[in-house]
């Protein structure tokens, strides 16, 4: 692919600038489905859902659980303004694998005064941190 | 005069406060570093939510969204963002001002408090504590901003108060922090900067931006993430301000503490200088009195 069809990323958190550089595509999970984004997009504010993050590189593809947040997509650049994004290096297998059971059991068991969102969105959670490090 | 003994005492406790005092103004100058640092940081990800609020509210003049319209109730939330410990100068003081000076019937507010200081302060004075979050004021996350937030929302979709405030110090540069009182929610039309130029060709581009999913959708999922964020970055500032202060207000203790040492040493010489003088005019008054 040649040079002119790589794009600027920018992924931001409130605690730090966790990724910048070029990519030909950006891939991510919304609340209307996953897309896929490439150069010369129209302007467009998306709502992100907890997925898996591919980012285009030009020698190598590069994942990360990207959990909420809302993306920014401009012509050149993609700004994705995550609350909670991680790399593969810093997902704790076990803790995912518990967390997910625990969902499950909730939701299963449709106890008095539960949740059914937040249980919902931990869940989704779980199965996006595993799924990353698949 | 004060006897040696009574100034020699004195000024050994004034060193000992001066120690603390010192030691107090070292700790608080490498949290303010690490504030500053963490500021710093987080800078890009306002800057960047501003942008997309601006052009969101830009599109959406007229729609049925309760962020965005003007209070039914004159009930206000009100976010106290104050410190745990004291020795910080008229940092904790200055905040609640804003209240107690303020315009507001202080039954007409419900206080969120952040740090003990400003609950107490307030409770004393008769303001109602809605809610008291004070472990954020030592060691916060996003996710605790989050839950914070969420909280407020909750009276506030519910139509409990009308307006939610924030009241923090903002950490202007190491020597300033102005007590600020930000309103957070609603968010009226006309009270937010207009031209924006995210693509950089010189022209406000708030028409261009397309929102999945469609704008009042939109508006009500990134709304609550834009007050998180406005939480957050208060709570970052406000532990820089609060650093800052205490900062300055140990330096001119321990400046002071040695100005009074100083004082103090030239007494305990000039008692010192007495009490020999004075051993001296008897010892010869008596040998006087032999010969």
């Amino acid at each position: 692919m040649s040079e002119e069809n790589f794009f600027d990323v920018e992924i931001v958190t409130p605690e730090r600038v966790f990724y910048r550089g070029k990519v030909s595509m950006v891939e991510f999970n919304t609340t209307e489905g996953e897309i896929g984004v490439y150069k010369k997009h129209i302007p467009t504010t998306v709502i992100l859902e907890p997925g898996i993050l591919t980012l285009h590189e030009e020698t190598q593809l590069k994942n990360a659980a990207l959990h909420s947040g809302f993306a920014q997509i401009l012509p050149d650049k993609v700004t994705i303004l995550a609350e909670l994004v991680e790399w593969p290096a810093e997902i704790d297998e076990e803790r995912a694998l518990s967390a997910r059971t625990r969902a499950e059991e909730r939701l299963n068991e449709k106890a008095e005064g539960l949740d059914v969102d937040r249980a919902n969105i931990a869940l989704k959670k779980a199965i996006c941190r595993l799924n990353v490090l698949k | 005069m004060a006897s040696m003994r009574d100034i020699k005492r004195r000024k050994a406790g004034i060193q000992s406060t001066q120690q603390i005092t010192k030691a107090m103004k070292l700790v608080s100058t490498v949290k303010l570093q690490r504030a500053k640092t963490r500021a710093l940081q987080s800078k890009v990800y306002f800057n960047s939510m501003y942008q997309t609020v601006t052009s969101l509210l830009a599109k959406t003049g007229n729609i049925d969204v309760p962020y965005i319209k003007p209070a039914e109730t004159t009930r206000k939330a009100v976010i106290v963002l104050t410190s745990n410990r004291g020795l910080a100068g008229g940092y904790n003081s200055n905040i609640v001002k804003l209240l107690t000076q303020g315009e507001w019937p202080k039954e007409d507010i419900d206080v969120y408090a952040i740090g003990k200081k400003g609950r107490d302060l307030l409770k004393r004075r008769g303001y109602t504590i809605k809610a008291d979050h004070s472990e954020l004021s030592d060691e916060f996350c996003y996710g605790d901003a989050i839950k914070v937030c969420n909280e407020v929302m909750k009276s506030f979709e519910a139509g409990e108060v009308g307006e939610i405030y924030l009241a923090y110090t903002n950490f202007k540069n190491t020597v300033s922090h102005v007590p600020t009182l930000l309103k957070l929610l609603p968010i009226l039309p006309g009270e937010f900067g207009e031209d924006i130029d995210v693509d950089g060709d010189g022209l406000p581009d708030k028409l261009l931006m397309n929102f999945e999913p469609k704008d009042e959708e939109a508006l009500k999922m990134i709304i609550p993430k834009y007050v998180t964020s406005l939480i957050f970055g208060a709570l970052i500032e406000a532990d820089a301000s609060e650093n800052g202060a205490r900062m300055q207000a140990m330096d001119s203790a321990t400046n002071n503490a040695e100005e009074m040492i100083g004082e103090l040493t030239l007494k305990y010489n000039r008692a010192r200088q007495g009490s020999i003088t004075q051993e001296l005019t008897e010892i010869i008054a008596g040998a006087e009195a032999i010969s």
